[in-house]
């Protein structure tokens, strides 16, 4: 079976690592109560990795729309073709869309981003204390549903590997 | 007739006394705190942020023509902090930040006024003064610069602070990577004739 190109599965890990890092961090320091220094350094790192994971997707993005997947097994339901398909391009589309809409969201706290603490990032948003709510729920909901294909995505992959036994699984493996 | 008569003359000496009044209370200067600002910024692990002070009263008495004699205090509700989340808010007017309970007010009083040295006239002045906050004095000199727009005057100014001489931010708030020590406050007035 063909397998992704090198750079496509090195992509694909670094991406998965740094979403669940910024993921679990997110969660955590929305949990600290108050204010706190350990609290403000979360959100420091929150908006580091998020930015590095939008970074990664934009490389990663270049390389799909010029390097195609690996076909699927031609044993394998057009259904769940379509299915894999859809879910993959939803997963590229909040892989942008999260960290996007992590950093309006900032912007619109008034509080901008300073990347690694070295870089500051453009502010094209004037703090916008209105729309903050909104944006909080935007961010929180597109992360649900990162969650939520998340869980899908990890359960397709043990399926193709221990039920289907097809190799699906191996082409993105390291 | 009589009453239209009675009319014009109350009215006349209403304004007969209001210029006498204008007249006696001439010196002070009438801050328009709905188009004046009193902001700090401050970095947090590098991170530029302003907040505003949004409740505070400024008693200027200023003449161009003797700024020598200017006399001018500021004072700031501290609780009217804004760092823009309600949460934070709260917070920050905690016994380690402002001590907000104890120290509800900070102050800003000028000992002189100087017009600079080759600015134009009336134009740039350098201030010194005594800046009160969290119980803790220091005295500050920062330049301000005077525009006259319309009808009105505009003071500008940024005062350089190191919120370490206040005891702002204590404990685990003294690291100075997370909060830094140098803080700018910076004000706006507008003065209306």
């Amino acid at each position: 079976m063909q397998r992704y190109t090198k750079p496509a599965v090195l992509l694909h890990w670094i991406i998965a690592l740094l979403i669940i890092a910024a993921f679990a961090l997110g969660l955590t320091m929305v949990d600290i109560p108050g204010l706190t220094p350990t609290k403000l350094k979360y959100f420091s790192w929150h908006k580091w990795l998020g930015v590095t994971v939008l970074g990664f997707a934009c490389l990663r993005l270049l390389w799909r729309l010029t390097h195609p997947a690996p076909a699927y097994p031609f044993q394998m339901p057009r259904w769940q073709q379509s299915a894999a398909h859809g879910l993959h391009g939803l997963l590229y589309v909040l892989m942008f869309a999260i960290p996007v809409s992590g950093y309006i969201y900032t912007l619109s706290a008034g509080v901008p981003v300073v990347y690694l603490g070295l870089f500051p990032l453009p502010v094209f948003m004037a703090p916008n204390p209105e729309l903050k709510p909104l944006l909080k729920l935007v961010h929180y909901w597109l992360n649900m549903t990162l969650l939520a294909s998340f869980c899908l995505h990890v359960l397709a992959a043990l399926k193709h590997q221990f039920i289907d036994r097809d190799d699906v699984f191996k082409r993105i493996l390291p | 007739m009589t009453s239209r008569f009675t009319l014009i003359t109350t009215i006349a000496g209403g304004l007969a006394a209001l210029s006498v009044a204008s007249a006696t209370l001439a010196a002070p200067l009438k801050i328009d705190t709905s188009k004046s600002t009193v902001v700090a910024v401050f970095k947090q692990m590098n991170v530029p942020v302003d907040a505003k002070f949004k409740k505070f009263a400024a008693q200027i008495d200023f003449d161009t023509a003797k700024p020598e004699a200017a006399k001018a205090s500021v004072d700031i509700d501290i609780s009217s902090f804004d760092l823009g989340d309600p949460e934070y808010n709260k917070e920050v007017l905690k016994k380690e930040w402002f001590n907000a309970a104890q120290f509800p007010k900070a102050t800003f009083v000028v000992s002189t006024i100087k017009p600079s040295a080759g600015a134009p006239a009336g134009t740039k002045y350098d201030v010194a003064g005594k800046l009160t906050i969290k119980g803790k004095s220091s005295d500050v000199q920062f330049p301000l610069t005077l525009k006259k727009e319309g009808g009105t005057q505009v003071f500008d100014g940024t005062l350089p602070i190191k919120r370490l001489t206040f005891n702002i931010g204590e404990g685990e708030w003294k690291d100075t990577s997370m909060v830094a020590d140098e803080v700018a406050i910076k004000f706006h007035f507008v003065a209306a004739p």
